[in-house]
């Protein structure tokens, strides 16, 4: 059984990539559409939304595959977090519906009335769907009550102050990556106002991750001692002296004039900090305080078979995308936008 | 007992299980047998130069479009449907089922979106070859997509290959065996090619709408009606075949389905009627009112007249699926799959006669039946899902013990907010489709590309890689 340990290892961090993938790549363009209400204009929504038309569709399938790895390599912890914040994935997923058909359909519509509803649906979507996403990531970390197999918990359990504050936080951090990626794709008087908007959600998105931090080590015992035990704090300190760090390069590069991809690029870091940061405190647990991976992990059987097309088939797809990216690279035409 | 307007959070889950995969086949279901028969037209116009062909790949092309991307967000609901409603069941079932899902997406999901964009926008811009080839991996995609998930459900029917773990987990113990599982095959070709069929109406259907209208010189509409027709004439006997194919394989490995499709609540020593209807009384277990043709069941199922069938006076009460909607729906599925043939063979005789454009009464009939493959693909699966019951994994795993922990307030909320956007979203789709729809394909026919939007996939779009290494911009022709 000693591969299997490896393995169910080798699925966490996966799992893990597969989820920072999703939230940095649909992060943006979910970003786009919590902007959208500060830019009223339709010539300038048009842009905005066909900054990101090309890439979106495949951002989301990395959600598919954190869904669908996660039911195949820890199903017990699938079917426990599932029902514990049923109503916040519930809303994510109609949130998702909204904002995935508003791309295909405002171009569609034909009247002034109907293209609005589209874009307050874009609008409406994104936020709800990031707000629900940290709100799912708040209800995990304070903890899911299991009996059993299953989850013990209220209907409600999910919704407390923590998880909102969660919840606000990622809408923020959305956004401020939506404003760095225009602010990226973008020139001119627009690329102005984004700006300013990314200096805005950056104060924001900081404010989220100093309280959210200082407010996990409060969650329970164990967050305390992972993160202030000796010997560990040699490993876990770097982290929040990293991420201060990281901030003040941010905050230079959104005043630098020509630098427009930086503050993406440390946006990225940014939040690949903030991950590890998670990560910190969750490893080993596939539930916190409740359940490990190994007591979740599916047998080795069922994660052998399937990572060894996941290490054949995820490198290919993360070549495909990179190479999209790459189609798409560089400044956005506003006259011809990507048609 | 803790109900929601009446219901339990079981049967409101199986509500809410039952709706959302209803609805979401409906688009794969269109778009399996759009993409094949896009790759068909794109080969037909490269091998031919016949233009009718090309205004055809642009008019479903579109309507693909639209019909692709509802499939995927609703399709996104499907993966998390099997944790929030069913846990007990993703726990239990989720080492074996499960690796095939995620198989699912890196297999499937990864041709589709990589392909899509070159399909969609990329004619002029990679070249016919590598266009032509993008079509076939999109065709092949949705096919591998849903080859993986119908061996899930098949698995499901005719669960074989695994063992029971101290913890109550399935393990698997042979894949082989998991993914070609005994009903696999059957309904593999029975699915796929329902797809197929689904299509070929719903394309036969708007040509008989264009030619009603008086398109009969159009090249474009003439060619797609004369190729529905023939898929008609040809498929819909053979999916005939394949469905009675399927339905002796089910007899074999689930028998209580098929009595309760048949009606039989009584065994039959010498040879068992088959019933055209009746009223399914399960209380009293006897079909009332029923009209049948003796021993033609036996020679259905069996090839003998006087075949013994057991009936459901054979299984216990408590493994009975409900008979009256296993009954009733079968009867629709089959009922309209007959229909489908009649609408083949009139097409047969009217080109016969040469007046496959000039039948009316034939255009008639396919505009009535345009969308009887959706109604038949829903009404099969009805068939094979209630007729599962009360098993989840049949015979292994019942549905009343597989569900969530949850309160019948909470899934019956969740149920009646997706009745509603479900209605209204993918209403407002149907109507932009039914708006394509409408239009007849003409000289000269706009791609996708051309209208107000956005380039629409994650797909590669070579486009802005032209203009920027300097190339002229072809006019658009894709």
């Amino acid at each position: 059984m000693f591969y299997s340990i490896d393995l169910t290892v080798a699925w966490a961090l996966l799992l893990a990539f597969s989820v920072f993938v999703y939230v940095v790549l649909d992060g943006f363009d979910l970003g786009i559409g919590i902007l959208y209400p500060f830019f009223r204009e339709k010539s300038d929504r048009d842009i905005m939304m066909n900054s990101v038309a090309p890439v979106w569709d495949g951002n989301e399938t990395w959600l598919v595959l954190g869904g669908g790895g996660l039911f195949a390599a820890f199903p017990l912890a699938y079917a426990v977090i599932m029902p514990a914040v049923y109503p916040a994935i519930i809303a994510m997923l109609l949130a998702l519906i909204f904002r995935g058909v508003a791309f295909e359909y405002r171009w569609r519509a034909s009247s002034r009335l109907s293209k609005r509803a589209w874009d307050a649906a874009f609008i409406g979507g994104s936020v709800t769907a990031a707000l629900a996403q940290g709100i799912i990531l708040g209800a995990f970390l304070q903890g899911i009550e299991v009996e059993g197999r299953a989850y013990a918990g209220g209907w409600w359990d999910w919704l407390t102050p923590f998880s909102i504050l969660c919840g606000v936080s990622v809408v923020a951090g959305y956004a401020f990556l939506g404003a760095c990626w225009l602010n990226m794709k973008l020139e001119g008087e627009i690329q102005h106002r984004v700006r300013v908007m990314a200096r805005a959600f950056f104060v924001a998105t900081i404010i989220g991750i100093v309280a959210v931090s200082l407010a996990t080590p409060f969650l329970g015992a164990g967050y305390a001692a992972r993160w202030f035990g000796w010997p560990q704090i040699a490993l876990t300190a770097p982290v929040p002296i990293l991420i201060g760090g990281i901030a003040l390069l941010l905050l230079r590069s959104l005043f630098h004039p020509t630098r427009d991809r930086l503050p993406f690029i440390l946006g990225l870091v940014l939040f690949a900090l903030c991950f590890l940061g998670l990560g910190i405190s969750i490893w080993p647990l596939a539930i916190p305080q409740e359940i490990t991976i190994w007591e979740a992990a599916a047998p080795a059987k069922s994660q052998l078979f399937m990572f060894v097309g996941a290490i054949v088939l995820v490198p290919i797809i993360l070549a495909y995308t990179g190479y999209a990216y790459w189609v798409f690279r560089g400044k956005l035409d506003p006259e011809k936008g990507y048609h | 007992m803790d109900t929601f307007l009446g219901f339990d959070a079981v049967t409101l889950a199986r509500m809410q299980f039952g709706f959302t995969v209803a609805f979401h086949f409906i688009f794969p279901a269109v778009s399996i047998g759009l993409a094949s028969f896009l790759a068909v037209l794109n080969a037909l116009y490269l091998w031919t130069r016949n233009e009718a062909y090309l205004r055809l790949f642009k008019y479903w092309l579109k309507i693909f479009a639209i019909t692709f991307a509802m499939g995927v967000v609703s399709g996104i609901t499907m993966s998390y449907q099997f944790g929030t409603n069913w846990s007990v069941f993703s726990d239990i079932a989720g080492p074996v089922i499960g690796p095939l899902m995620a198989y699912e997406v890196l297999t499937a999901f990864f041709l589709e979106a990589g392909f899509l964009g070159i399909m969609i926008f990329g004619r002029d811009k990679v070249g016919p070859g590598l266009h032509m080839f993008a079509c076939l991996m999109v065709a092949v995609g949705t096919a591998i997509s849903a080859t993986w998930i119908l061996s899930v459900n098949s698995w499901m029917q005719t669960p074989q290959g695994f063992s029971i773990g101290e913890n109550g987990q399935y393990l698997p113990e042979d894949w082989w065996a998991i993914i070609f599982n005994p009903s696999f095959p059957y309904r593999l070709a029975h699915t796929l090619t329902a797809a197929y069929l689904t299509t070929a109406f719903i394309v036969g259907g708007v040509g008989a709408w264009h030619l009603l209208r008086g398109q009969r010189e159009n090249p474009g509409v003439r060619t797609m009606f004369s190729m529905a027709m023939w898929m008609a004439a040809i498929v819909a006997p053979l999916q005939i075949f394949l469905g009675d194919m399927h339905g002796i394989n089910t007899l074999e490995h689930q028998p209580a389905k098929v009595m309760a499709m048949e009606g039989h609540f009584e065994s039959h020593e010498h040879g068992a009627p088959l019933y055209l209807f009746g009223i399914p009384d399960q209380e009293a277990q006897e079909l009332k009112y029923a009209i049948g043709i003796p021993k033609l069941s036996s020679l259905i199922l069996e090839h003998d007249l006087n075949a013994p069938l057991a009936g459901l006076d054979t299984i216990p009460r408590d493994e009975q699926p409900p008979v009256a909607i296993v009954f009733w729906s079968f009867r629709v599925m089959v009922g309209l799959g007959f229909a489908m043939l009649a609408v083949g063979l009139f097409s047969l005789w009217a080109r016969y006669r040469g007046r496959l454009y000039e039948a009316k009464w034939l255009h008639r009939a396919a505009l009535v039946m345009g969308p009887s493959g959706l109604v038949a693909v829903i009404a099969g699966w009805i068939t094979t899902e209630v007729g599962r019951q009360p098993y989840v994994v049949y015979g292994v795993l019942r549905t009343s013990e597989a569900h969530s922990p949850l309160g019948a307030s909470a899934v019956g909320t969740s149920l009646i907010a997706f009745v509603v956007i479900y209605f209204v979203i993918f209403g407002a789709g149907v109507a932009y489709i039914l708006k394509l729809m409408h239009h007849a394909p003409a000289l000269g026919e706009r791609g996708v590309r051309v209208e107000p939007g956005p380039i629409r996939t994650s797909g590669i779009n070579p486009d802005r890689q032209m203009r920027e290494s300097g190339h002229d911009i072809a006019p658009e022709t894709s």
